[in-house]
């Protein structure tokens, strides 16, 4: 049976791990590479690196720290940040990325969608999509709208809308991250996941608001998500993947133990 | 031992070399045909089409080649699809090593919708032969495919998404593995060491 993926996410700025408190107030949290290791070790199904600082610096994701990662670990991964087009693309491939996830880049060009599934195949392109809930009192997924530049910058595109469009052009894969709920460690956007995974018929990572062991088990019932990503409860050990594993099997959700 | 990786037109070269080095076994990417012919390894990777693989393969003279080795060969992913007959990604005649068809998931299963692709950690059932040795029973590889090979009593593991299928088999010296085994942690790491302790 396939199961749900775990997914530990490396914010990468200046070659090192980061993660923000709703993507402002950055703390260090170790070396890429280390960390990346240990992870797969612990049980982590697959990892997600994101050069946060490339799309607002305008800096290319480093592809030494790339072929460093894919030399040492033995599990997928995939790199986002800054990839603008299929030559940064192939670069990052060449270096030994499973996948690269493109955000920013595809609001501005959805054809670049479409070119780097032709030419690397669908399973190859991730599209990260940041959303945000702009009407609160608006019931589950609706008023949620996709904002760019590290969820700085409305876009005026509907999420759902967005969602689909981004797997006709050919991702194989969504990257959903609820603007609302991330680092708030109150448990995933449900309903926002809920709608996108049941629009596509591609994998989606439920990502933002992970707290507890419970907040996992939540998202795999209520959503159709394929995978679950967080990044500081795992970087300052709230959370232990061995125990989450444990933890989701003991709750019937199927898992690679 | 020299093994060699045939080089052609589709990636994932870089993981698999990465993966032999952490087994400290050097590797060699190569088109030669004589270079191919006197290593004592073969593997075949390939994230990529049939349809444009094929092709490139035939201009090369490399499905001739392939099809004549006698040491221990492996195919990964889209590399042991082309080891197949005939694959429905562009209506591709294949090398035709292992004589089953490679189809493309269905949308929907029993009214239910199938995801494609089949992307993540699933299971191998069934499993038999010298490359599935010394793994735990509860095997779990790490698959991205949208085309799959047809279930087969030549199969040498089974795994099921919306349908059961091959997830590696084994024709004489010919093996093929539908999962990613360099990405697929320890277990990925001893199948490996498993193919590389084959003698031809």
């Amino acid at each position: 049976m396939l199961t749900k993926r775990i997914i530990p996410c490396l914010d990468i700025k200046d070659g090192r791990t980061v993660k923000g408190v709703n993507f402002i107030n950055l703390r260090d949290a170790g070396h890429p590479v280390e960390l990346a290791v240990q992870y797969a070790a612990q049980g982590a199904d697959e990892l997600v690196f994101l050069d946060i600082t490339a799309t607002n610096d305008n800096r290319k994701t480093l592809v030494g720290l790339v072929r460093d990662i894919a030399r040492h670990l033995n599990i997928p991964f995939t790199v986002g940040g800054g990839i603008g087009s299929v030559a940064d693309a192939s670069a990052l491939l060449d270096a030994g990325a499973d996948k690269v996830a493109i955000n920013s880049s595809a609001v501005r060009n959805p054809q670049l969608i479409n070119d780097l599934a032709r030419e690397f195949g669908s399973q190859f392109v991730v599209v990260a999509i940041d959303s945000r809930q702009t009407h609160a009192d608006e019931a589950l997924a609706a008023g949620h709208m996709v904002h760019t530049h590290g969820g700085k910058q409305p876009t005026g595109l509907h999420t759902q809308l967005w969602a689909q469009e981004v797997w006709r052009r050919g991702a194989g894969e969504i990257l959903l991250t609820s603007m609302n709920t991330d680092g708030v460690k109150q448990g995933f956007d449900i309903g926002i996941t809920a709608a996108v995974s049941q629009m596509v018929n591609i994998p989606v990572i439920a990502s933002g608001g992970a707290g507890s062991m419970a907040h996992f088990a939540q998202v795999f019932r209520q959503t159709n998500a394929a995978a679950a990503l967080a990044a500081s409860i795992f970087h300052f050990g709230e959370i232990a993947i061995p125990h989450l594993k444990d933890y989701l099997y003991a709750e019937k959700i199927p898992i690679r133990l | 031992m020299n093994v060699s990786i045939i080089k052609y037109n589709a990636g994932n070269i870089q993981s698999v070399l990465f993966a032999l080095e952490r087994l400290g076994v050097p590797a060699t990417v190569t088109d030669n045909a004589e270079e191919i012919k006197a290593s004592s390894h073969v593997i075949f990777p390939g994230v990529g089409a049939a349809n444009s693989a094929m092709p490139y393969l035939q201009q090369r003279g490399l499905d001739h080649l392939i099809r004549q080795l006698t040491q221990p060969f492996l195919g990964i992913c889209l590399g042991m699809q082309l080891m197949c007959t005939h694959s429905e990604e562009g209506n591709t005649a294949c090398l035709g090593i292992f004589d089953l068809a490679v189809k493309k998931f269905p949308d929907e299963v029993d009214g239910l919708p199938l995801t494609v692709p089949h992307m993540g950690w699933n299971n191998l059932t069934q499993k038999k032969g010298p490359l599935m040795e010394n793994l735990p029973d509860e095997m779990y590889a790490y698959f991205v495919h949208s085309y799959y090979a047809e279930s087969s009593p030549k199969a040498i593991a089974n795994t099921h998404y919306g349908l059961d299928f091959s997830s590696a088999l084994q024709h004489r010296n010919f093996y093929g593995v539908q999962f990613h085994t360099e990405k697929s942690a320890d277990g990925g790491a001893q199948i490996l060491k498993n193919f590389l302790a084959l003698t031809s």
